[in-house]
């Protein structure tokens, strides 16, 4: 209760500790990067996950070593069990989605880089900040600790799905205490992320500097921003969906659990439940959270390609428009993902609109990245690379959107590999480039270094092109009627899909071994990369007129004066192509307009 | 006026530094965790009312006395513990910090007779047999959908009476934050609006016919 408003004077000074200057920080910066550094941990868990998933898909007898050291039960011998490998699904999309989707994009860039970006010394609350952190921190730790009670974790998908996750032991292994623990997690998950909320909107509201109007913010802040009020309410609504599920296995209660429910053979004592209202409650939060992990990607990627192709977009406004449209739609198509749930026919009609003309904004953002790099003199580097490629994948995955918002070929693809290529493309993929984009270009910001180009780019072209051969024969497999959350495929009438089966391990295993060239990239360049110039890439926003790495207060207790709108590059008459945003007011800022 | 400004449109080079909201943070984040909280009730009213749809037994327990009298007495105190509220917000942005506190802790008294209450009627319902799983009426959920909605609501006004006690007395010691008083009376006010909710959808929908 001790935090001061926004506009009072502060005068902090650095602790200097070991413990309050790394661990238990409250600076924006720290937990940015410990954001950061646990989305990294998080996505080579889940990338392991994945390439066991896949080899056990590919060769589904082969012995994996280690396994059994894992598991006892799950993988006799090295070899997963059909529940097992349920299981790991689960614990691969938990992961993926909520510890490395949610907190590297939003919280660990956000955090970062918002309160600079808006002229700020820090967070309005930064002891909130750090609780935030932590909370996050400790229900990962909780999703973790599923691998390691008796019977494993859930076996029930990263999305839950009742009456399987609402049942208990009786439903499989891990349906009992792996169920409770993983929704103790996330509903601990949600109370962080409203922490880090919370933050966000009041920084970006409040905290901005001199001169730093709403139009005057870089994108990536109005994309953090209309993250956070996208989040706000999304994570509101999963959390007490998730209390309802452990009273459900606790208290002994039927919220998601019908009558006359035989399982294993066994009545189960449950009754008067709603199954469906799992998903309605489920997704409500669910498709929001898709555009929490895509909109900041937006943002970065466009603030990536304005600083490389030298000019702004064709229109600035239109993007941030795109996004609150986005933001807002988000709430009204969740019914997408229930098409074949035995929802009202009629509901799916109604969510099919929404979900079509979510489409416009996305297009129009397409269109305005892609005219905007037409005839531009794009510089070629990593970050830039990989924000092509963010656009790429998002066109990719996103084309398949138009079919499977419509109920009547959805129906058909609902089930299948088709819909896993689909969201793996467009939000997973999608969102990690933009990920990478962002490390790439703020790396130097942050930590004074410049990282490797070269193995950037080798970098770029094994993900690119690896991800396109893993989850483009996704499509194919689906319209040939490959079934998705199968366990394997030998016996029956997709055997002759194993080939593309195989292909897609092979793929998966080599784009995975290739994050090692990041990864190598990412801790030399830390310690031993060349130094990194204050602006390398010659930017306008405000982080760029700070030193790299940033000073404890940013700006050196003194908050700048902005007098420029972001993104003036390809200006006439300037000393370089570009004015900053707080160069002074006497510079001109007319754009050299053809 | 350079020819910069001339290029940004209609705003000036460098406008105010002021917010536009002219929000402190601290209420602006009480607010929007208001926002948040909301959508958590309209979670938990939700489900009740998706399932009570689907039942086909729900029942209808509850008499005009004691419920609905008791119910009656609960939010008159509510209701007029937001006065107090208002009172001792009033108070607190004039300075008078004796006013303060004694409305304040008026206020957290309020609360705290609701929650002895409500705890009360939960003591008799339990007498009663009706549980979490189960209840002698007919469908499950009535127990489960009870206890859980006016649980949840039952532990945001304990946890608005330990906060109004805290800001009550800094008050009394003379270091009174209009600021604090104000957003713990937006909180208070919040959780007697959800209440309005509570009594018609689940105390009036299942009385007795």
């Amino acid at each position: 209760m001790h935090d001061k408003s926004a506009h009072a004077a502060r005068h902090r000074v650095p602790p200097t500790g070991f413990i309050r200057k790394y661990i238990f920080s409250t600076d924006h910066k720290v937990i940015g990067e410990q954001y950061y550094g646990l989305a990294l941990a998080a996505v080579f868990i889940g990338m392991v996950l994945s390439w066991i998933m896949r080899i056990h898909l590919a060769w589904p007898a082969a012995a994996i070593p280690g396994m059994q050291l894992l598991s006892k039960n799950g993988a006799p011998g090295g070899v997963l069990t059909p529940e097992y490998y349920l299981q790991l699904m689960t614990m691969h999309g938990t992961i993926m989605v909520f510890f490395v989707l949610t907190t590297a994009p939003l919280a660990g860039f956000g955090n970062y880089f918002l309160p600079i970006q808006v002229g700020a010394e820090d967070m309005p609350f930064p002891r909130l900040n750090m609780l935030s952190f932590w909370v996050t921190f400790g229900a990962f730790l909780v999703a973790i600790a599923a691998f390691f009670v008796p019977q494993g974790p859930p076996l029930s998908g990263w999305t839950a799905y009742a009456p399987l996750s609402a049942l208990g032991e009786v439903a499989g292994p891990g349906q009992g205490t792996g169920q409770v623990l993983w929704a103790v997690s996330i509903a601990i998950f949600c109370v962080g992320q409203l922490l880090g909320t919370l933050n966000f909107i009041s920084a970006t509201l409040d905290m901005r500097c001199q001169g730093m109007g709403l139009m005057r913010l870089p994108l990536t802040v109005w994309a953090w921003f209309i993250t956070a009020c996208i989040s706000l309410t999304a994570f509101a609504v999963l959390m007490p969906a998730c209390i309802l599920l452990v009273l459900d296995h606790v208290a002994g209660t039927s919220f998601f659990v019908p009558s006359n429910l035989v399982v294993n053979d066994q009545l189960q004592p449950h009754a008067g439940g709603s199954t469906l209202l799992w998903q309605h409650l489920f997704w409500f939060f669910g498709h929001p959270e898709v555009y929490i992990a895509i909109v900041p990607a937006m943002g970065i990627v466009s603030h990536v390609l304005i600083t490389n192709m030298r000019r702004p977009l064709l229109s600035h406004k239109a993007i941030i428009y795109s996004m609150v449209a986005i933001a807002f739609l988000s709430y009204m198509v969740y019914g997408h993902h229930m098409f074949v749930s035995g929802m009202n026919p009629y509901s799916s009609i109604a969510f099919s609109l929404p979900t079509l003309a979510i489409t416009i904004p996305s297009t129009i953002m397409v269109l305005i990245w892609i005219g905007s790099l037409y005839g531009s003199k794009l510089r070629i580097n990593t970050a830039s690379l990989f924000a092509l490629g963010f656009i790429s994948m998002f066109v990719s995955g996103g084309i398949t959107g138009f079919f499977l918002a419509q109920p009547s070929l959805d129906i058909m693809l609902h089930a299948t590999y088709f819909v896993v290529g689909h969201f793996h493309l467009v939000m997973a993929v999608a969102a990690l480039f933009g990920i990478f984009a962002g490390t790439y270009f703020w790396f130097p910001k942050v930590t004074g270094r410049m990282m490797n180009e070269t193995l950037g780019k080798v970098h770029f072209w094994f993900t690119f092109v690896g991800a396109y051969c893993i989850f483009m024969p996704f499509h194919y497999l689906g319209m040939a009627g490959n079934v998705r959350r199968y366990q394997a495929f030998v016996d029956d009438f997709m055997a002759p899909l194993m080939p593309v089966h195989k292909f897609i391990t092979i793929a998966a295993l080599i784009t995975g071994a290739a994050q090692l060239i990041f990864l190598y990239n990412l801790i030399h360049s830390r310690f031993w990369g060349e130094l990194a110039p204050q602006n390398p890439w010659e930017g306008t926003s405000l982080e760029w007129s700070i030193p790299s790495p940033p000073p404890f207060d940013n700006f050196a207790g003194k908050l700048p004066v902005v007098y420029h709108d972001p993104y003036q590059y390809d200006i006439e008459g300037a000393t370089n192509d570009y004015v900053m945003q707080d160069s002074p007011a006497s510079i001109n800022s007319v754009r050299g307009e053809k | 006026m350079s020819q910069s400004d001339l290029t940004m449109g209609t705003h000036l080079s460098v406008p105010e530094r002021s917010s536009p909201f002219a929000m402190p943070s601290k209420k602006l984040a009480m607010w929007l965790f208001l926002i948040a909280d909301a959508a958590t009730f309209a979670t938990c009213l939700v489900a009740y009312g998706f399932l009570r749809n689907g039942s086909l037994n729900w029942p209808t327990p509850f008499k005009f006395f004691p419920t609905v009298v008791n119910t009656m007495v609960m939010t008159f105190i509510l209701v007029t513990s937001s006065l107090t509220m208002a009172l001792g917000v009033r108070a607190a942005k004039m300075g008078d910090q004796d006013a303060a506190y004694r409305w304040t802790m008026l206020t957290a008294a309020g609360g705290s007779i609701f929650v002895l209450l409500h705890v009360h009627e939960w003591m008799d319902l339990i007498d009663e047999g009706v549980r979490l799983s189960r209840n002698p009426w007919g469908n499950a959920l009535f127990g489960a959908s009870f206890f859980t909605i006016t649980g949840l609501h039952l532990i945001h006004v304990m946890a608005g009476i330990v906060v109004l006690i805290v800001v009550g007395l800094r008050c009394r010691g003379g270091r009174c934050d209009a600021g604090d008083v104000e957003i713990t009376g937006l909180y208070w006010h919040f959780v007697n609006l959800v209440w309005m909710f509570v009594v018609p959808l689940v105390y009036l929908l299942n009385v007795s016919k």
